[in-house]
């Protein structure tokens, strides 16, 4: 009970995105609720999303997700202090094999959603913050599901807010991976991180 | 009433055999600071992932096949709701009255309204489960969480959750009422059976998004604990340093 509704939080916080047209300075807050709302739209209306079509959503993360997030700043942040002696290359192939993972990971719980309603909790902090926490709910059958967001303003003017962390249930995405990475860097290095990364999403691939 | 006091005092023992095994257990040489019991923890975790293989994932995965939607659903109801008493005196423990409040009136309605909790009619009401354990009330009193122990046959805990499921299990449980040894083995097989089963989805997403199974389930069941004791909003946590990463350590990355 508690672990599918986990999964579902999971995949509509990461499957949030899409429209490009915002207001110059939309809060924080704001963006939040309307982001999950129209995530949660388009998953309610897309059969192929419904019926668990990897390829399909993984475009999908990708049109729609992927430029509202910051996830060079998430891999960088679950690689830890290694990052800063990477090479372009394996920055950008890290990232590449953490989508996949993760996209991969949390598509399956599309299904889960239905009939959910997302309660955005008033903001803490000054206007002038440009690191925010926004909190928020789930609510649908059964216990409320928290789903919390840490977001960064882009800097210029209306260029909308980038989340870079995400809890679910009490669970900040990026910490999770932070020790397991830190395990095998230290193990085998950068390119071992990398290599593991790509052989667990080509064995999972294959399921 | 004599059979009643041996048996919570078999569970007593059991529950501090275990807990005194644990810490006379010595950490070995691959240890880490922020998991000093690492050795012994993979090695329970070993053991308790073969059990599971053997019998609880079999037994949950036929449960959860044979057995038609609306009763599994109403053997879980039936279950929180003998749960959300023992969440009633824990709200009590850390001065909690409007949760307490409503958590006892979930109980009242589920029982009365609800068959003895098999329909969770009190969440159609908007009355909502605030669970609290005496692991979560210890530590809203200050306590440290202690080292992070992996217990045989009911998985991760730390040292302090450790202690208050002890106590659990010794006094917290209705299902401990039960004086028919078969009735209650029954009852808590069922039970088992009904957790092992809510978690198999979670289970198969978890061997395929871990590195390490173990350092995973590890971050994640010690950062919601920490989130649970502070209700859902803990403080910030200053960076604890991982001795293990070889790289040096610098200061937060800006990418």
């Amino acid at each position: 009970m508690l672990s599918r509704r986990l999964l579902m939080g999971v995949v509509i916080a990461a499957s949030m995105g899409t429209s490009p047209l915002w207001a110059a300075d939309e809060a924080p807050d704001v963006f939040v609720r309307r982001f999950t709302s129209e995530m949660m739209e388009l998953v309610r209306s897309d059969k192929m999303i419904k019926a668990g079509d990897l390829n399909y959503i993984a475009t999908v993360v990708d049109a729609r997700v992927l430029p509202h997030l910051n996830f060079q700043r998430m891999t960088a942040a679950a690689v830890g202090p290694g990052w800063r002696q990477t090479t372009p290359e394996q920055k950008s192939r890290l990232q590449e094999e953490f989508k996949i993972l993760l996209v991969r990971t949390y598509s399956g719980a599309l299904t889960q959603i239905s009939d959910q309603t997302v309660t955005v909790k008033p903001l803490r902090g000054s206007a002038t913050d440009t690191e925010v926490l926004v909190r928020s709910e789930l609510k649908g059958r059964g216990d409320p599901i928290q789903l919390d967001y840490r977001l960064e303003k882009t800097p210029g003017q209306g260029a909308g807010w980038k989340i870079y962390n995400l809890n679910v249930m009490g669970i900040w995405l990026i910490d999770t991976y932070r020790s397991q990475f830190a395990e095998e860097i230290n193990a085998k290095g950068i390119d071992g991180l990398i290599n593991t990364l790509a052989e667990r999403n080509r064995s999972n691939a294959k399921k | 009433m004599i059979s009643e006091t041996r048996r919570r005092a078999t569970r007593l023992a059991l529950a501090s055999a275990v807990l005194g095994l644990l810490t006379a257990c010595a950490s070995g040489p691959t240890a880490s600071p922020s998991d000093p019991l690492e050795p012994m923890n993979r090695s329970i975790d070993r053991f308790n992932t073969a059990v599971d293989e053997a019998a609880l994932k079999p037994l949950a995965t036929a449960y959860k096949k044979h057995t038609p939607d609306p009763v599994r659903t109403g053997v879980r109801n039936f279950f929180s709701n003998l749960g959300d008493v023992w969440s009633v005196f824990n709200n009590v423990l850390q001065l909690k009255p409007k949760q307490a409040l409503e958590t006892s009136a979930r109980v009242a309605v589920n029982t009365v309204f609800g068959l003895l909790g098999v329909i969770d009619v009190a969440s159609d009401m908007n009355l909502e489960r605030n669970k609290e354990d005496m692991g979560q009330t210890l530590g809203y009193w200050g306590m440290p969480p202690g080292p992070y122990l992996v217990l045989p046959l009911l998985g991760p805990s730390t040292l302090r959750d450790a202690g208050g499921t002890a106590v659990e299990i010794t006094v917290g449980d209705p299902i401990g009422q039960i004086n028919d040894p078969w009735t209650y083995g029954g009852v808590f097989g069922l039970r088992l059976l009904d957790r092992r089963a809510s978690y198999l989805q979670a289970g198969e997403m978890l061997n395929e998004v871990a590195l390490d199974k173990y350092t995973f389930t590890r971050q994640v069941w010690l950062q919601k604990r920490r989130s649970d004791v502070y209700d859902g909003d803990p403080p910030d946590e200053p960076e604890l340093p991982d001795n293990r990463q070889s790289l040096p350590a610098k200061p937060a990355i800006k990418p």
